[in-house]
Formats: structure tokens, C-alpha cells, sequence
């Protein structure tokens, strides 16, 4: 045949057509782009700097911050800008983890609800997601700090609950636990009885495994803890904690703890945003299960509830976890939304911080690490948490 | 040298030990073989041998790390114009069909011709419509493969291959995932296609299939060549172990 | 089975209709749910009656329609408006050609919103409005008789929703001094353009850098996933202030001004979401879908424009409908940079002293509206949800 003359000249290859050499060749295009590109933004970053009188200077983070926080941890404004910062990160931090816990129990109920064989919850939790996903939080947020904390009565008026709580529009107060001396009396009880329920807890694993049988291996372990644990409560000369209730003295309410107005509307806007959608990923989670398994854990005999403890969640909480997690990082993130209503969080002292110093870049940068932190810590606990749970699976 | 062999045998694929590992795994432990013009070759073996492997390697589906291979007179490296000229020449048929479900199926047979061989939309019409006569199923041209059965997405899966026509047509277990009944209608094509004399490299546990159109069946175990021989003597006559095995335990079905 | 439906047909079993009936399978089934039927409507009682008393006896309305135009439309000057109407009236074209040539979803959205029309018009507006109002009544009928049963004008009409987009910026901008400035821009028309525009443009972008993440190159790769997870892992308030700050620094000698930068912001910001859902798309692309293209013999470009993209977008379809529903609820974060979105609307009617103390009043009337989009949008989601799952090709 005339066209099977040899054509091959092996180890000859033109660079251009060589696909290992394309390959690099095509990548070092691509990385000298995005470096220009940058390089461009960095030389038009200097030239910006310039026509502002700026420079870049990281030395001002030591210097005195001199403005007020209105809370978070103790903190004076002759304190330096990076512990103005630091409370900031730790308001951030408080109001996103009480919230993710609110948020939480909200959203199982509202979840649970939308799968309750009674229709007026089912209908009435629908409606419930429907209307609090489908408004921006931000309008939720201000709605509640401008049209429901701040219509609060004031603090003469305040309303109580219980006699022990009161809500007003400075803000609300709760009373708190305060240690007492014989605080030290108790914890003793405590390790006491937490060396007990681990001897206990070893005890019961070996007898199940003697036995053969799957079984609640903190069965003896947890109600002995939670005994000596009560018997040292009371035991104790005196009570390891006394309740510090909040009172009226002169024009607000002292003691106990406090929550202002802008952490509260903050956390109760943050807390239903973030549930209605954790009640869907709850929902949908469980519903992906229950489908043809419960039909299978039936024709297997087993009852209503253990089908759920040992079929249904087993399943559904691998599903649900990780759109959970991603509903918590939201949430974490938009209480950044915070500024809009004046508390101090991160980004609101970071603003602060930018408006005093004109230093944009780096406190933009401080800012973008400390989410980034947040989130990638949380992302990659979520993908140990991931593959854990695929190789179980598997 | 290659050339000498060239001019000796004519063969329009030649393998000289042709090597390929995944990660740690070794596939192919040094494949040496050759394939004449108009031959029908049937490659089968447990599975895991390597013989699916092996005929991906043909078309660069998968890359080999070891030894060569040269396709009408091509050799396969990482040049980036002879893959692209080794990929028209060699047609491949996949055990899933692998059609392109958002196109239907005179779409799926044109595509390659248009955008490949840049023929115009009516000359590849053309082309197709003539090439879905020959698999007997030209009513089903404007119809969405997810529209018709498996055996007849296997063979508008040919007719797409045939129309870039290549010199080679490969085949990786085309009847595995196709229901007993469609079965025959998709060995029917592939042998009309044998008599036409295209040059055909099968990979099959279709053995009825192999005795009949075969010239050469090769036999594959843990990534070589244990036996190759006409049909009749490998079936009749096996010579290796393993051979004999595999043709017991696969006939008794 | 039939022998089953059959039987089924002739004789339902009993008692399995009727209110009665219904009322004991779905509320008072057991106790427990006897209970919680019993809360829940004394729940609601109160809830409905203080909510119903205070919007009935306390609140005062009148702030809505006395500041409406600034809802709409913010600052946009009044002789100027007809552009937004324009603007309407192409969309109502295209809605109605859509409506006849497609049916279904679009042409219930055809029916409400020139239900929403007539309902405008019959309110005590202007003259003028009425008559706008009308007018875009009648363009959604008119295009809906002419689109009916032309389905060769598909393609186009699809041309011209894409077209649109510039055309109606453009409408809207007019040119030079003699048009309106983006600053002018402001309400309800605001926030739609912030929305539309931050998944419109940020579209390419996202599919651009999707394919950068699930290349097969490295340093491509990389790059691309530091974006994406950089940008998802930061508030969206944050890249605002970023480039409201920062893009003057970064782009000397360019007047770009605050609405602009508010788009680039959400644009960059959408991108890396949008790359997100794009690559759940070409995840679902499998592997034999490459291998046949390459065994065909198309390369890389070939096979991505050909064959992996149009599977991968239409899967993903739910997903940035989606992806447009939380953006179009973001876009009122604009709102804290200063521009005057709907919420930013709302903030400053407010702050009128006019209008002191209604704050309940405004922001619930601003929900409305956002719940009225975000409403609509997801029940479109649904819909093409279930549409792609049947004709699945």
C-alpha cells in the first residue's frame, strides 16, 4: 500500500506539536497573564496610593486605636488598633455560635414540623421557610432593630419575664450564673463521678462485647455521672453558684448578663434567616431517606422508633451535615451584616479603623484573612468529616 | 528496522512491547503484536486482564508508558498532529454506547464529519443518513437517543464511528450492556461490517461470534498475550492452562 | 395493574372522600395531633388578630403610595420615565412572543403580570401611568396572538431576550447629558438591574472559571480554585466595600462611579458562585461523554462547546435560578454602601421626617415586594425542575 511507507521518525517531535510541551508551555501563558495582571493592579495600586498621600504601612496596627467599642471584652480606646480588632472578632465569633445554636433548634423544629402528618403544622412550618428565605436578611435585620427593639418600652417600663428577665430598648437582661467559693467543692464531686462513669463506661463495653449484642454503651456510665454529679450539688456547704438577677439601679439594669439592642436584633434576624433554610436541608435530608428505607426497615420488623435511630438517621445525618455546615459559614459570614446596624463586629471596627488610619489595603486584608480562616478551618473540618463518613458508607 | 517489518508484513497496526500502569497497578506488561489490513481480530479474557486497556491505548483513550505503537505507519507519542490523525483513522465503538444525549441521533453521526472533516451539514447529512440505512435504522434519524433501545443506540454508536471513516474499527464489549434480545441485531452490523472488509479489533465474550468472524482471536491474562491462534484451533485446540479454562468456563454458559 | 385502576374506577372504597373525612386523616389523626391542632389554631387566632388589628386600626399606608415612584424607581426623573416604560414595554413583547410560542410557565407569568397591570390601572394613579399601564397590557396580547404556533421564530426570540439586556441598558442610560445617570438610578428598578446584571455578566465568568478549575492543567487549576474558594470563603458586604474603596485606588485616571463599582463588586462576587454551580454540571458530565467526542476526534475547544456545555448548563439550570433568587435578596446590601435600592428606598423615606415612626409600615411593604420575586422565581425553579426531569434529552 502506498501510504503505509514509513512516516515515523521517532524522538523527533516539533515543540509545537508535542502535547508535554504544550502542556507547560500553555500553563506559563496562563500564570504570566495572571501575574501581569497583578502586577498592573500592584504598579496602578502605588500610583493610587501616591495620588492619595498614602503608603502602605503595616506599623499603624500598634498604635493607639483611641475611639470606643460599645461592647465585647474589656477593652479601652488607648488599647492598640489590633485589640480593637481582636474584639471584633471575638463579637463576630459570639454572635455567630449563639446564633448557629438558635438557629439549630429553630430549624430542627420547623424541619421536623414540614414532615408532621398533621397538616396545619406542616402547612403553617411551610409558610414559616416560605416567608423568611424569600426576604433579604438585611431588611430582616433592620426590621427588627428599627421596628421591633427600638418600639420596645423603655427601661421604666420594662417588660419582665418571670420576674428575672426584662426586655427593654437598651437592650435585654437575663440573670447569669456567678460562682461561688464552694464552686471547687463541687468540681471535685464532678471528677469524682466522671472517673466513675469512665470505669463504668469500660465495664458496660466489655459486658456488650462478651455478650454479643449491640447495646447503649454509656448505659451505667451517664446516669451514675448525672447522680453524683446532683448528690454533690447538694452536698456542697453552700451552692456552687448563686444567680446574679438583673435589678434597676438608677437609670438602667445592673447585673446578670446583658444583651444590647444591636446584638439582639442581629441574632434574632441571624437565627430565622439561617433556620428557615436549615429546616429545608433538615427536610429534604430526611425525606431522601424515608422513601423505599422505612418500607424496608418495616418489612424487616422493625418498630416506628427504631427505625429512625437505626435506619433513617444514620443515613440522613451523612446528607445533612455537610449543607448544614455551609448554612452555618453563611450565617457566620452575614453577621458582617452587622455595620448596617452599628455592632461592632469585625467588619464594622475594621471600618472604624480604615476611616481613622486611610490604611484601606491591609485592614481590607486582615478582614478577608479572618473570614478566609473561618471558613477554610470550617470547610476542611468538613471534608475530614466527609471522607470519614464516605469510607463508612462505602 | 520498523520500516523493514513494514515492508515484510504490511501491517497497518504494529505493538512492540507496549507497556501501561495505573499508578502502582501494571495493566499491560508488554503487549507485542501485530494486525494486517482487512483482519478480524476478537481479543477477549477475564476481565481485568488489560484487554479493554489495550485497545484504548490503540486511540490514546489511554496513554502508554512503555514500548510503541505505529497506526498506518504512524507512531503514537505525545505528537500532538499524529494523535489527532491516529483518532480519525481509528473508529471506536464503547460497551455504554456513549451518544450524546442532548443531540439527536443523525446529529450524533453528523457532528464529527462537520466539525472534524468539515464537510458541509448536507454532505454529512447525506453521509449519515446513508450510514443509519446500512444499521437499518434511518426512520429513527431525528429521534433523541434516550428515545430508542439499546441495541439501536449501539448501532447508530457504529454509524457515528463509520462516519469519519476510519481504517480501524475498534470495539470494547459492544453487546455487554445490551439486553439478550438486542444482542444478535448489533452482531448482524458488525458483521456485515466484517465482510466489507474493514480491519475490526474486538474485544467480546461473544464467542459464537469469534469463531465465525474471526481470523485471529488473542487471548489476554494479567496484562499479556497468553495465546493468539485462527479460531479454530484456539477453540479446538488451545494450548495454554489458562486458555483451556477460560474456553470451558466461558462455553458452558 | 389495569385490573386494579379498573376496579378502582368503578367503586372508590369508601370514606375516602369528603371534608369530614379529610379533616380526621390530616388533623386529628391521634391525640397528639388533635393537641397541636387545638395550639396551633389558637396560635394563629392571636397571631392573625393582633396582626390583622394593627394593620387594620394602627397603621398608616398612606406612606406607601405617597412615596411609590420613589419605590420603583428612586430618583429617576419624572420626565424622564417614559424610558423605563420602554424598557417594559420591550420585555412585554418579548413576554407575550415567549407566552404564545412556549406555553406553560412563561405564559402563567404572561397572565399574572398583565393581571398586575390592569390591577395598577384600575388604582387611583395618574393619567399618564393608567395609560402606560394599558399600554403594556395591550403589547403582552398583541405578541402573545402573534407569537401563537410560530415556532420557527424560537431561536429568535431567544436572540432577543439575550439582545435585550444591552438594548434596555441602554434604554435606560439614554446618553450623554440628555439621559439619566446611573446615580439617578435608584428603587425597585435598582435592585432588578443589580440582579440581572450580576448573573448575566458574571455568567461567562463563571463558566469560564469552572472549566479553568476541572482542567486536567495545574497551574490553571489552582488559580482558578484560589479565586472561587477566596471569594465564597468572604461576606459579599465585605467585596462591596472592597471595591467601593478600592477600585478608585486600583484604577486611577477611570471615573468610575458608586453604581458602577457596586456592579463590578457583585459581578466578581456572583462569578465565583455561578463557577460553583457550573461545575456541579460538568461534574455530571461522564467520562465516556469525553472519551466518544475524543474518539470522534474533536479536540478540547470542540468538545467543550459541543458536547460538555450543553449538558452541563442545562443541568444547572435549577441551580442558578437559585443562584439568582439569593442574589437578587443581596443586592439590597448595596443599601449600607449608600446607593438608593429598594431598601435603601425604604431607609430614607424613614428617615423623612414626614414620614417619622413608620417603620413597621415601610420595611413590611419592601418585603412584599422581595418576597413577591423571590416568591415567583423559586415557583419558576420548581416548574423547570420538573420539566427538564421529563423530556430528559
Amino acid at each position: 500500500m502506498e501510504n503505509n511507507s514509513p512516516k515515523v521518525e521517532p524522538g523527533k517531535i516539533p515543540f509545537w506539536r508535542d502535547v508535554r510541551v504544550l502542556r507547560v508551555l500553555f500553563q506559563g501563558i496562563f500564570l504570566l497573564g495572571v501575574i501581569l495582571l497583578l502586577a498592573i493592579l500592584y504598579r496602578n495600586m502605588l500610583e493610587g496610593l501616591r495620588g492619595l498621600g498614602l503608603t502602605l504601612n503595616l506599623n499603624f496596627f500598634q498604635d493607639e486605636a483611641g475611639f470606643g467599642i460599645s461592647e465585647g471584652i474589656t477593652y479601652d480606646p488607648s488599647d492598640t488598633y489590633l485589640k480593637a480588632f481582636w474584639v471584633g472578632v471575638l463579637n463576630t465569633l459570639k454572635v455567630s455560635i449563639i446564633g448557629i445554636v438558635c438557629a439549630t433548634f429553630i430549624g430542627l423544629f420547623f424541619g421536623i414540623a414540614r414532615l408532621s402528618s398533621n397538616w396545619l403544622i406542616r402547612t403553617i412550618a411551610a409558610a414559616y421557610v416560605e416567608c423568611f428565605r424569600n426576604v433579604p436578611l438585611l431588611l430582616q435585620i433592620v426590621f427588627w432593630y428599627t421596628a421591633v427593639v427600638a418600639q420596645l418600652p423603655n427601661v421604666r417600663e420594662s417588660l419582665s419575664l418571670f420576674g428575672g428577665a426584662f426586655i427593654n430598648n437598651r437592650g435585654v437582661y437575663l440573670p447569669s450564673p456567678e460562682p461561688t467559693s464552694s464552686l471547687k467543692i463541687w468540681l471535685w464531686f464532678l471528677g469524682a463521678g466522671l472517673l466513675l462513669a469512665v470505669f463504668l463506661y469500660v465495664l458496660r463495653w466489655r459486658q456488650l462485647q462478651r455478650l454479643d449484642r449491640p447495646g447503649f454503651r454509656a448505659k451505667w456510665a451517664l446516669p451514675a455521672f448525672l447522680i453524683v454529679a446532683l448528690c454533690g450539688w447538694f452536698l456542697t456547704p453552700g451552692r456552687p453558684f448563686t444567680l446574679d438577677l438583673p435589678a434597676l439601679q438608677g437609670f438602667n439594669y445592673q447585673g446578670g448578663m446583658s444583651f444590647s439592642p444591636e446584638f439582639s436584633a442581629l441574632l434574632v434576624g441571624l437565627s430565622i434567616y439561617t433556620s428557615a433554610f436549615i429546616a429545608e436541608v433538615v427536610r429534604s435530608g430526611i425525606q431522601s431517606v424515608v422513601k423505599g428505607q422505612r418500607e424496608a426497615a418495616r418489612s424487616v420488623g422493625l418498630k416506628e422508633g427504631q427505625t429512625l435511630r437505626l435506619v433513617v438517621l444514620p443515613q440522613a445525618v451523612p446528607i445533612i451535615v455537610p449543607p448544614l455546615t455551609s448554612q452555618y459559614l453563611n450565617l457566620a459570614k452575614n453577621s458582617s451584616l452587622a455595620v448596617a446596624i452599628g455592632f461592632p463586629d469585625l467588619l464594622g471596627i475594621g471600618r472604624t479603623m480604615m476611616l481613622q488610619t486611610g490604611q484601606s489595603i491591609p485592614v481590607f486584608a486582615i478582614i478577608m484573612v479572618s473570614y478566609l480562616v473561618m471558613s477554610l478551618t470550617t470547610s476542611a473540618a468538613m471534608n475530614w468529616y466527609n471522607r470519614r463518613i464516605t469510607r463508612i458508607g462505602r | 528496522m520498523a520500516a523493514q517489518e513494514n515492508a515484510l508484513n504490511d501491517p497497518i497496526i504494529m505493538c512492540k512491547d507496549v507497556h501501561k500502569w495505573f499508578d502502582d497497578f501494571h495493566v499491560l506488561k508488554g503487549i507485542t503484536t501485530s494486525f494486517q489490513t482487512g483482519e478480524r481480530a476478537v481479543i477477549c479474557g477475564p476481565s481485568g486482564s488489560g484487554k479493554s486497556t489495550f485497545i484504548r491505548t490503540l486511540n490514546r483513550l489511554e496513554e502508554h508508558q512503555r514500548g510503541t505503537i505505529i497506526i498506518d505507519g504512524v507512531e503514537l507519542t505525545d505528537d500532538l498532529r499524529n494523535i489527532n490523525l491516529i483518532r480519525q483513522e481509528v473508529g471506536m465503538v464503547f460497551q455504554q454506547f456513549n451518544l450524546f444525549p442532548h443531540l439527536t441521533n443523525l446529529e450524533n453521526i453528523t457532528l464529527g464529519p462537520i466539525r472534524v472533516r468539515k464537510l458541509t451539514k448536507s454532505e454529512a447529512e447525506e453521509v449519515a443518513l446513508s450510514l443509519l440505512e446500512r444499521v437499518d435504522i434511518a426512520d429513527q434519524a431525528y429521534k433523541y437517543p434516550a428515545e430508542i433501545s439499546g441495541g439501536q443506540q449501539q448501532r447508530v454508536a457504529i454509524a457515528r464511528a463509520l462516519a469519519m471513516e476510519p481504517k480501524i474499527m475498534l470495539f470494547d464489549e459492544p453487546t455487554s450492556a445490551l439486553d439478550p434480545e438486542m444482542i444478535s441485531e448489533v452482531l448482524d452490523v458488525m458483521r456485515e461490517l466484517a465482510h466489507s472488509g474493514m480491519t475490526m479489533l474486538v474485544v467480546t465474550h461473544e464467542m459464537g461470534f469469534a469463531r465465525e468472524v474471526a481470523d485471529r482471536v488473542l487471548f489476554f491474562d494479567e496484562g499479556l498475550i497468553v495465546e493468539e491462534a485462527p479460531p479454530a484451533d484456539f477453540f479446538d485446540n488451545p494450548q495454554h492452562e489458562r486458555t483451556k479454562l477460560f474456553i470451558s468456563q466461558t462455553l458452558q454458559h | 395493574m389495569e385490573e386494579q385502576e379498573l376496579t378502582q374506577e368503578i367503586k372508590p372504597p369508601a370514606n375516602t372522600k369528603g371534608a369530614a373525612r379529610w379533616l380526621k386523616d390530616n388533623l386529628f389523626n391521634t391525640w397528639y395531633n388533635t393537641l397541636l391542632t387545638c395550639l396551633a389554631l389558637v396560635l394563629l387566632f392571636f397571631a392573625f388578630k393582633g396582626f390583622l388589628t394593627w394593620a387594620f386600626t394602627e397603621a398608616e399606608w398612606d406612606v406607601i403610595p405617597a412615596n411609590f415612584r420613589l419605590f420603583m424607581v428612586g430618583s429617576y426623573p419624572q420626565e424622564q420615565i417614559w424610558r423605563v416604560w420602554n424598557a417594559i414595554y420591550i420585555l412585554s413583547v418579548l413576554m407575550g412572543l415567549s407566552a404564545g410560542l412556549w406555553g406553560g410557565l412563561v405564559r402563567r407569568f404572561a397572565v399574572v403580570l398583565s393581571g398586575v397591570w390592569s390591577i395598577s390601572a384600575l388604582l387611583p394613579v395618574e393619567l399618564s401611568t393608567r395609560g402606560w399601564c394599558l399600554g403594556a397590557n395591550a403589547m403582552i396580547a398583541v405578541s402573545f396572538f402573534l407569537g401563537r404556533g410560530r415556532t420557527g421564530l424560537r431561536p429568535w426570540i431567544l436572540g432577543g431576550w439575550i439582545l435585550s439586556f444591552p438594548v434596555i441598558m441602554v434604554v435606560l442610560r439614554g446618553f450623554g447629558e440628555n439621559g439619566v445617570l446611573t446615580s439617578n438610578w435608584g428603587g425597585l428598578l435598582l435592585t432588578l438591574i443589580l440582579a440581572v446584571i450580576g448573573i448575566v455578566v458574571s455568567f461567562p465568568l463563571g463558566v469560564f472559571l469552572a472549566l479553568c478549575r476541572q482542567s486536567n492543567l495545574p497551574a490553571i487549576r489552582w488559580v482558578s480554585t484560589t479565586y472561587i474558594e477566596t471569594v465564597r470563603g468572604v461576606p459579599l458586604i465585605t467585596i462591596l466595600f472592597m471595591g467601593n474603596t478600592l477600585i478608585p485606588i486600583f484604577m486611577p485616571g477611570f471615573d468610575i462611579n458608586q453604581v458602577l463599582r457596586m456592579m463590578i463588586g457583585i459581578t466578581f462576587f456572583s462569578g465565583a458562585y455561578m463557577a460553583e454551580n457550573v461545575r456541579g454540571g460538568l461534574q455530571g458530565i461522564p467520562r465516556g461523554q469525553h472519551e466518544a467526542a475524543q474518539a470522534v476526534g474533536l479536540n478540547y475547544v470542540q468538545t467543550t462547546l459541543f458536547i460538555v456545555l450543553p449538558q452541563a448548563l442545562r443541568s444547572v439550570i435549577p441551580a442558578i435560578v437559585g443562584q439568582f433568587i439569593a442574589l437578587f435578596k443581596d443586592t439590597s446590601l448595596v443599601s449600607i454602601i449608600g446607593l438608593i435600592d429598594l431598601l435603601g428606598v425604604a431607609k430614607s423615606v424613614i428617615a423623612n421626617p414626614d414620614w417619622l415612626g413608620l417603620q413597621a409600615e415601610v420595611y413590611l411593604f419592601a418585603a412584599a415586594i422581595y418576597f413577591a420575586f423571590c416568591y415567583a422565581m423559586s415557583y419558576a425553579s420548581q416548574d423547570i425542575e420538573t420539566d427538564l426531569g421529563v423530556g430528559k434529552h
